[in-house]
Parts: structure tokens; sequence; C-alpha cells
């Protein structure tokens, strides 16, 4: 380790050839251990939650317990793990990829330690009863004063960090180090400029809570509150997504050698997130009162296509651009010859083409369709919600950042992978887990169950529960989510077992085994040939596939409204 | 001529170029089902569907919204269930009042008939969820969410509270009678 902080301190990778900061190496491997802790910490959580919600186990018997296991899970998943990780990411982009040294490391250890101490202040409150809230913490429901004041403490923690990113881009770019960024970088920038908006809307949304808390002020207005949260709660996994996709690409260029087919496409549709996303955050209000039809219509409709539209262009842009790589290297018999060419055993590429299908097919599609203003009536906190972000979030992100740590740990440790075969194994294991706990939560969802409820039996409201949620398909759909999660965290544990078992134990490698990785996607080789568009399509799997998608798509939307329609009230 | 350079590289020379058959293709199919679905929601949908979300929405002290419940149960009330009032409601206003832990009245309708819904809360903010139809709104305290329903079909539905509330959410119900 350094001696000299000041200095630069570097090493030159010997697979890539990058020239690694070491401040920004310790920095990365510290934020990424944080964010796997706390992975493994909700997933035990995740846990023993699905095994609540399946009636027939009913696991934990002390509501106030399941209530507050349920906030912390939300907290440690959905802020922790993945903010963690993603500011890991940040560093990565804004040093080692770029060959530069971190601008003002100090500002990465601020932002660090105030992160840590933040998460572990609102994981404590959580977890002592001070704050059974829930991850939303919509007031008039009280946590104690030190559980916002450590939401704010988290929050700024994580602003310091993405304004460190974003110096050592502008520094990079006023030092004339990088001129264009590549387009992972430049993912992460959307990421950073999204993750800006969200966090100041979030520090607005629980200042005043904090205030009100303190006895500062004695009122918080319930719906600006929500309209606030949700531009940080939202805005957040618009983040998630921004970098997700720039995994995509990563992993999609490291393990297939692809090269986006346009990269003035792909860049048009991140530059779609920053416009528009944003501005569609307010789907979680849509039955909201307080809201005009105008404003729910807006932002349901104009604005939130405009951002599909960005995801459906990734989502083709990102598998033809591996067709094409594997076409050019000769892998053309067929349609999908080339996709039976990938590698199916390499973790990473495994991770990213599971989360990709699952992301678009399942969380996607989901919520274009429960972001509709009248669709969201029959979503509006169900568990079809839960199941629509667990697809997005756990099957989509973390899938994606998991399949990035499949290569970027062993570089970063310079050790090999541990337990190589868990690794193979793992991607498949968790899809399927996350599967069949997406398809039983999103059923129960459909039928009405709701999200967040210790038990929908109602043993002692019998006469006026009427057995509401006793049909066999409600229990079915929750024994296959339960089935899916025990699924899913095993894998995921497996995940942990592997990534920490690299860091700590892995056998020490200065060229470490990371699979088949295509030298084009870190070694400029050809230089940059020119593209000749043949005569047909350069992609005929891609949009075979991509056709088949949204047939799909189109089919499960029409099924809502006919679902919708089915409705035995006249709502106006 | 453009290039092409992986993502994790800087893209060298002009990476700015048109785009080629099998991008126009997609773009053009993605742009026509945006479209559609926007009007979908904005135009057809209005038009045909007899589910919308128009209500109105007004502020209110819970207090006062609380008041307004009980002066509704007084004038209307037949009887109790698990000590929650329940009323015969003529069609017209409905009051329907939200608190840790139950719904206050249960409501007997009848089909056919309007009743305009005005949902609110006194404590915390609840869900209004109506099973086993599944439709689901918002219920915040300090505002008031009016909703015009009309029961097509007779039977028992119960509303569950599907925002949490507090210890009790699991507890939280109400109940709505439709006889023909």
């Amino acid at each position: 380790m350094s001696a000299n902080p000041i200095g630069w301190d570097w090493r030159t990778c010997k697979v890539t050839g990058l020239t690694v900061d070491r401040s920004a190496e310790r920095l990365i491997v510290f934020n990424a251990v944080t964010a796997v802790l706390y992975l493994a910490f909700g997933g035990t959580l995740a846990l023993l939650i699905a095994l609540t919600r399946w009636p027939k186990m009913h696991l934990i018997s002390n509501a106030e317990w399941f209530y507050r296991l349920v906030g912390a899970h939300g907290a440690a998943m959905l802020i922790f793990w993945i903010l963690f990780f993603e500011v890991a990411g940040l560093l990565f982009g804004g040093s080692i990829l770029l060959s530069r040294r971190l601008t003002a490391p100090k500002m990465g250890w601020l932002a660090y330690v105030m992160m840590l101490v933040g998460s572990l202040g609102v994981t404590y409150t959580m977890l002592s009863g001070q704050a059974t809230v829930m991850f939303t913490a919509y007031p008039p429901l009280k946590a104690s004063a030190l559980f916002y004041g450590m939401m704010l403490l988290y929050a700024v923690g994580a602003l310091v960090a993405v304004l460190h990113f974003l110096v050592n881009i502008v520094t990079a770019r006023l030092q004339g180090q990088v001129r264009t960024l590549p387009l992972f970088t430049f993912a992460l920038l959307v990421a950073a400029i999204l993750a800006l908006f969200t966090l100041v809307s979030g520090t607005l949304a629980i200042l005043p809570a904090f205030l009100w808390r303190l006895g500062v002020i004695d009122h918080v207005d319930p719906a600006a509150y929500r309209l606030l949260f949700w531009g940080f709660g939202h805005g957040a996994q618009q983040v998630n997504l921004a970098a997700m996709i720039g995994i995509w690409y990563a992993l999609a260029s490291l393990t297939m050698g692809a090269k986006p087919i346009n990269e003035g496409l792909s860049r048009f549709a991140f530059v779609l997130y920053v416009l528009f996303i944003q501005l569609g955050s307010m789907h979680h209000i849509l039955v909201d009162p307080g809201l005009s039809s105008w404003a729910r219509g807006l932002n349901a409709s104009y604005f939130m296509y405009a951002a599909v539209m960005g995801s459906m262009i990734h989502a083709f842009t990102i598998p033809a651009s591996m067709e094409v790589a594997a076409r050019e290297r000769g892998h053309t018999k067929g349609l999908f010859g080339w996709l039976k060419s990938a590698p199916w055993g390499q973790p990473a590429f495994a991770a990213m083409i599971i989360s990709f299908v699952m992301f678009g097919v399942l969380g996607g599609i989901s919520g274009v369709i429960m972001g509709g203003i009248q669709l969201n009536m029959i979503a509006h906190n169900t568990l079809i919600v839960p199941a629509h972000f667990h697809m997005t979030v756990v099957a989509g992100t973390t899938l994606a950042f998991m399949g990035m740590t499949y290569i970027l740990v062993p570089l970063m440790v310079r050790r090999d992978l541990f337990l190589p075969g868990w690794a193979r194994l793992q991607p498949y294991l968790y899809g399927l887990g996350m599967l069949l706990f997406g398809i039983g939560m999103g059923l129960a969802g459909h039928y009405g169950v709701p999200r967040r409820h210790w038990d929908i039996t109602f043993p002692s409201m019998t006469q006026l529960s009427g057995g509401v949620y006793d049909g066999a398909n409600i229990h079915w759909s929750l024994a296959l989510m339960a089935l899916g999660a025990t699924i899913a965290v095993t894998a995921g544990a497996m995940y942990i077992v592997v990534a920490a078992g690299t860091v700590f134990i892995g056998r020490k490698n200065d060229v470490p085994n990371i699979g088949h990785v295509e030298a084009s996607a870190v070694t400029p080789t050809d230089p940059n040939a020119p593209v000749h568009h043949p005569k047909g399509f350069e992609a005929p799997g891609t949009m075979m596939l991509a056709t088949g998608f949204l047939v799909l798509f189109i089919l499960l939307y029409g099924w809502s409204w006919f679902e919708l329609s089915k409705v035995s009230w006249i709502i106006k | 001529m453009t290039t092409r350079t992986s993502t994790l590289l800087a893209p060298q020379g002009r990476w700015w170029g048109p785009l080629g058959k099998d991008e126009r293709l997609w773009f053009a199919l993605v742009v026509a089902w945006a479209l559609a679905m926007y009007v979908m929601m904005q135009f057809v949908w209005p038009a045909v569907g007899e589910e919308q979300i128009v209500f109105d929405s007004y502020k209110v002290d819970p207090k006062v919204f609380q008041q307004l419940t009980d002066d509704y149960i007084a004038a209307h009330q037949t009887g109790t269930l698990l000590n929650i009032p329940i009323v015969d409601a003529p069609p017209g206003d409905v009051y329907l009042l939200g608190e840790r832990f139950r719904f206050r009245p249960l409501l007997n309708l009848k089909q056919g008939q309007t009743y305009r819904f005005l949902i609110s809360s006194v404590d915390v903010q609840h869900g209004f969820s109506v099973q086993p139809d599944n439709f689901n709104l918002q219920v915040v305290p300090g505002y008031v969410t009016a909703v015009t329903l009309t029961p097509k079909e007779a039977g028992t539905y119960q509303i569950v509270c599907n925002e949490y509330c507090g210890p009790g959410h699991h507890l939280m119900l109400g109940r709505i009678e439709v006889t023909p």
C-alpha cells in the first residue's frame, strides 16, 4: 500500500494495459466490499420476508419485526448495496478506465465515510424500532429524528461521491486526458447527472421531515413529501438503469467484442434519459389526490414514453452489436448462429444476458404498463409493484453488477476468481430463482394481494375479511414466490462467497484468470476501420428477437387493458 | 464513413454517422409503438373505458373530515359489526374515513346506483384497495380523494388497506355490500 497519499502511486494492469491509480483502487475495493456486505444482509432479510409472505409458512411470527425487516431490507438493497456499488463504478469509470489518477481522492473518502455512517445509522434506527416506517417513511408516520438525520447524512455523502466523479471527468477533459468519453463512462456520466437531481429531490423530501421531528416545524405536507420523495425513490432507479445499461454495453464489449452499431444512436438514447426519465418519476403518485389529470397525463405519456424509447433503442443496439461482432468473427450460420457461439460458460456474459432479458421482458414491460394512468389503478400498492421492481433492480441491476464483478474484482485485487465453477452456475441459478419469484409475486399482485402486509389471512377479522385472499391461485402464487426467493437467495449467497473469497483468499496472480475476454474491448486493434453497411440487415437475428419482444409487449399491454375493463365498477 | 469502437475505449474519428437499415426500421417501430400507447391512454381509453382516473381532490383538515364522516354515519347508520358502524348509503355523497386500523363506515350500496366517494384519513396514509376486483387509490390525510363509483354487480367487496400505516396495518379492513 502507498506510503505517500499525495503522490501518483500507480501500477500497470498486466491484462488490460490500463494505468491503475492505487488510491482509486483502494477506494473502489472499500466501496465494493461495503456494497456486498449490504447485499448479504439484505439478502438474508429477503429470505425471511418471502417465507413470511407465503401464508403456509408465515415464518416471522411477530408483526412488528416483520415490518422492521421489510424497511431494513428495502434500505439495504435499494439504496445501500446499489449506491455503494455505483460509487465504486464511478471511481472506476472516472479514473482507471481513463488511465488517470483521481483528482481528489480525499473527496472520495469523505463521501465513503459519510455514506458508511449514514447507512449504519439508518439500519440501526430501523432494526431498533425507532423507524418502523418502511423505506418510504411517508409522513405523518413518525420515525426518530436520528433516522432522518442519518438518511440526510447518507444522501449528502452520496452527493459528494457524485460530485467527486464529475470533478474527475471535468478535470480529465480540461487536462486533455480524454476527449470523447468511452460509451461506458458516458453512461456513468448520465447516471451521475440523474443522481444529482435524485439526491437533491430526496434531500428536499427528508429535510422537512427531519425538521418536523426536531420540532422546528409542526407539519409536513404528506402529498408534497410523496412528490419529492419519488423524485428520489424512482429517480434513484433511473440512476441504476443508466449504470446497468452502461455495464451491459461494457460486458458486451468484454465478452463478445461488441462495438455499438451506431455510437450516436446509443448516446442519443442515453440523452433521452437525461431529458425525460426524471419527469416520469411521477408514476408512483398516479392514483394520489392532489395532482391534476393534466399533470398525470403529461408525466405518464409524453415524458415516460420518450424515456421508454431510449430503453427500447438499447434493447436493440446491445444485442445487435454482439451479433455484428460475432458475425465478423465468422459465426454467420443462420439467424442465431452468432448467439450459439456466445460464451455461455463465461459468468460475466451469462449474468449480462440474463439481466438484459429479464429486465426488458419482465421489468420493462411491467413498468410501462403500470405507468399508464388508468392501468395503474389495478397495480398500485399490490404485489405487482415489488414484482416489477425486483425484476428491474434485482434480476436486472443486481445481476448486471454481479457480472461486472466477475471480471473487475479479480483484476482489481490481482487474484484468481474463487470457486470459478460456482461463478459459472450462479447467474443461471439466480436468474431461475428470480424468474419464479417474479412470476409468483406478479400473479399474487394481479390477484390483488397487497405489498408490505404481514398476514393476508386476517385470522382475527374473518367476519370482515370474508377470506378475501384464501383462493388456491393466490396461495400457489405466493408459494412460487417463496420458492423463487429461496433459490435466488442461495445463488446470491454463492455470489457473495465467490466475490468475498476472491478479494480475501483468492490465489494471488498478476494475470488473474477471468475467463475469455475479447482483446478488442480494451486494446484499440484496427485503427477503427470504417463501417460498411451491407445491403440487407446487419443483425437479422436481433431484428427477429426484438420484433418478438415488441409483439409480446403489445400482447401484454392489450391484456392489461382487458383486465382493467373487467373491474365491475364504473370509475369516473 | 463512420467508425465503431469498443464501449470501453474513447471513440476516434467521426462516430455520429447516419443510421443503418436495421436501426432505422427498429427506431420507426419504437416511435410508432410509443405513439400508439400515448393515443391509447390519452384518447382511446378516455373515450371507451368505464374505469377512468379523472377524480377530483380537495384539501381538508383531517378533524373536519372526521366530523363530516361522523355526521354522515349518524344520519344513515343501520347497525354495527366489530364496533364499526354500518351505513345504508343513499346515492350521492359517501364519506369513507381511514383511521388506524379500520375503514369507517361499512357501506351498503345498491347495484347500478352512482355514488361519489369522498375518501380521506384522520391520521396517516392508507390504501383504498377494493377486492376481489382489485382497483386501488391512495388515501392521504389532509386531502380528499373524490371519485365517482357505480357498482355494476352485486356482491361483497372488501376494502383492504394496502399502504403500510403502522403495527396493525394487516388488520385494517373495510367492506362494501352491493345488493341488487
